[in-house]
């Protein structure tokens, strides 16, 4: 071991979900805690809303584009949390009885939906998670229950963290709360877990992770330029007992596979088993008559829709075929979304297009219809088909541009079924939304960047069976004890549904075991801290449940 | 002018003079070039400009090959790729940018930023473009912020009911 190492108890790679509620509870029950965050540390007065490259909204997001498949995810203090749109279900009961690729249920038989609804309680009570009201929803999101019912189906206001009484409907979600509206982990977890003294290192990005001679762990990071991320401004090494990998399912794999030289050998799951969440986006060109003529639609001054702008991501999601008596491959969600330009316009085709179909004359023509777009969000169950290959040199891709935009070595290769899946949802939005003439619509085009997530999952997953899943049932990477995931890699595959509240849920359940192996390395931390605002019914309802999460 | 004839076939103008040979004129309005699309790329914050003079080598040199495909006979005043006719250049960058071509990640970071050029302004602060009237902002027509350069929505919805809800919701909004 290292004597000149700087050194901690609990060393968290990533402040997103997993890493934000792992530093939270191990901080306040007595823990060291040290979180490494690769991209910069925004305040609410920091996000900006502009779209110019090298604002706060590129800073805080990556995208990476693969081989069949681009992932846009969260790269800043809060992760994922500043970057989403606060959509907060629960995962349908069935989800936990797939079988995906692998012929067999995919989840550990520890979990399912009745053992995770105390934990889903602990994050709602956490984060002020409230079903919407019909008065809550958005211009778009009205539309889209008004042409769900039109075509016979039901629509349901979606369950969000978001306080809507300082929601002013900017749409800018995508670039952070400016008005703390949107309980990102910035105004819950992260301040309790400062305040039980875990300290959070921004624009620090991990290497790789290595083993000191008594077991504990050498946490290798570089130092990012705080504007120009291709920049490195140093590096260094942290010892610690305990690692909480959580740098998101683009990342965490990457890392494990660059120590892999290290550490010995990963299992068989690292960088395998990659799902987009089975998504998927159409573009729907409304007719303002139309809506106006079939809905009696009026925002009160002459425009019956008109609103693409106007918002705050989903607030309106269809669940007609979220029914567990239907096969495996045939059951999704479809969500109203809003996609700010600049990330995903180009991808938009054109209906009926003679020519190009995503860019060119007819393109610009429907950009000018832009304010007439409804975008609807497709969550289908996908094959796992993700693999990782090499990694890069550092980070989790080739970065290109300044911030935002890397090439990454994800493979991604559609199956039958997850191609069939896709076919069957958007003739399902096509029905619903071309009926009686609304609108015209098409799905992005997958030719460009392959296919689009902002919810990759599973690229480390958890499971029973070491030959497809590289976490065992509380988290701990095989073979590798004392290294736990609690992130979207852990997840075992798409949930169709928005996966926050699911991720959120697997680490708030991933944390006893995770205090048990730090008391085991003599690590004085207990276990039981309420939720971030003191709050204590959710823990009533978990404390019970300890004995089944650790370990004998 | 070989790059201002790609960004004009991936989101089209119409022409800043009548001798303007880069920009096609199929359309009316600005386009890329006119949204800066040029500015944008040669910005070092995409990181593809250093990359510009080979990029337009590549597509005057895949110009020659179409138009030879093609019985083309190219006008040698202008660079190939703008000698060619709007729908040719179409042609050409479908073909660049189908999957499974060598040289598709090139093209469609190149389409890609041609296209921020117009839809987002990537290039200038997002306000400041929308009160020079800037053509892609205005072409889509983003309203303009508050003015301390915020937006904010009081009217943003129909405040009704407009479906039934799903018959297993829980009481908390998630499915049952």
């Amino acid at each position: 071991m290292s004597s000149t190492a700087e050194r901690t108890d609990v060393l968290v790679i990533g402040s997103g979900f997993g890493g934000a509620i792992a530093a939270y509870h191990l901080a306040a029950g007595g823990a060291k805690v040290t979180v490494l965050e690769r991209g910069p540390w925004l305040e609410s007065n920091d996000f900006e809303h502009d779209y110019k490259l090298g604002s706060s909204y590129t800073r805080a997001f990556d995208f990476v584009v693969g081989n069949g498949m681009s992932i846009l995810g969260g790269n800043c203090v809060g992760g994922g949390s500043v970057v989403y749109f606060a959509a907060m279900p629960r995962a349908p009961r069935f989800v936990f009885d797939r079988q995906g690729s692998i012929g067999r249920r995919m989840w550990p038989g520890a979990v399912s939906r009745d053992t995770l609804d105390p934990w889903y309680d602990r994050v709602e009570e956490s984060l002020s998670i409230a079903k919407q009201d019909w008065k809550d929803v958005s211009y778009a999101g009205g539309l889209w229950a008004a042409a769900c019912n039109h075509s016979g189906r039901t629509a349901n206001p979606l369950a969000v963290a978001i306080d809507n009484t300082k929601c002013v409907n900017c749409n800018w979600m995508m670039a952070g709360c400016r008005f703390e509206a949107k309980q990102s982990l910035l105004v819950n977890y992260l301040p309790a877990a400062i305040a039980h003294g875990a300290e959070i290192r921004p624009l620090h990005e991990v290497q790789h992770i290595s083993r000191t001679s008594d077991g504990d762990y050498q946490v290798h990071y570089n130092v990012i330029h705080d504007e120009d991320y291709r920049l490195q401004a140093g590096s260094g090494v942290i010892e610690a007992k305990i690692v909480v990998m959580a740098a998101g399912a683009g990342a965490t794999p990457v890392i494990l596979q660059r120590s892999e030289p290290h550490l010995g050998t990963m299992p068989r799951a690292v960088g395998r088993y990659f799902s987009g969440n089975g998504e998927r986006l159409n573009t729907a060109i409304i007719d303002e008559e139309k809506a106006a003529e079939l809905f009696g639609l009026d925002r009160g001054d002459g425009l019956a829709y008109a609103a693409n702008q106007i918002g705050k991501g989903p607030t309106v999601a269809s669940w007609d075929k979220l029914d567990g008596s239907l096969p495996e491959y045939s059951r999704y969600s479809l969500e109203q979304l809003y996609f700010p330009p600049g990330l995903g316009t180009i991808l938009a085709q054109v209906p009926d297009a003679t020519g190009a179909s995503w860019f060119g004359k007819e393109k610009k023509e429907i950009l000018k219809k832009w304010t007439s777009w409804l975008t609807i969000f497709s969550m289908i169950e996908d094959d796992n088909e993700g693999v990782f290959g090499p990694p890069p040199a550092t980070g989790n891709a080739h970065r290109i541009s300044q911030q935002m935009l890397g090439r990454g070595n994800l493979t991604y290769e559609p199956t039958k079924n997850t191609l069939g899946a896709w076919d069957a949802s958007d003739a399902e939005v096509k029905e619903i939304l071309e009926k009686d003439g609304l609108a015209k619509v098409m799905p992005w085009t997958n030719d460009l960047v392959g296919a689009y997530t902002v919810h990759p999952l599973s690229s480390c997953r958890m499971g029973d069976d070491p030959h497809t899943s590289a976490l065992d049932d509380r988290n701990e990477l095989r073979d590798h004890p004392g290294i736990f995931v609690t992130d979207g890699s852990a997840v075992p595959g798409a949930l169709t549904v928005n996966p926050a509240m699911t991720i959120a849920a697997l680490a708030e359940r991933a944390i006893p075991g995770i205090v048990q192996a730090a008391q085991a390395k003599g690590i004085a931390v207990t276990y039981g801290a309420p939720a971030p605002d003191g709050s204590r019914s959710g823990r009533k309802k978990v404390l019970p449940l300890l004995p089944t999460l650790t370990r004998a | 002018m070989t790059l201002e004839a790609y960004a004009d076939t991936i989101v089209p103008g119409q022409k800043r003079s009548p001798e303007d040979r880069a920009i096609a004129g199929v359309s009316t309005g600005g386009g890329a070039v006119q949204a800066g699309a040029l500015e944008l790329l040669e910005w070092d914050a995409t990181g593809i400009h250093d990359g510009l003079d080979d990029l337009a080598r590549l597509v005057n040199e895949h110009a020659e090959v179409y138009a030879g495909e093609q019985g083309l006979t190219l006008d040698p005043s202008v660079p190939p790729f703008v000698a060619l006719e709007y729908p040719d250049r179409v042609a050409l960058i479908l073909r660049l940018t189908k999957p499974g071509h060598p040289e598709k990640d090139f093209w469609v970071m190149l389409s890609l930023f041609c296209n921020m050029s117009f839809d987002s302004a990537a290039h200038l602060h997002t306000a400041q473009a929308l009160a020079d009237g800037h053509p892609g902002l205005a072409a889509m027509g983003l309203s303009h912020p508050d003015a301390d350069g915020l937006w904010r929505f009081k009217d943003f919805g129909y405040g009704r009911e407009f479906a039934r809800l799903h018959p297993d919701t829980t009481s908390s909004g998630s499915p049952a």
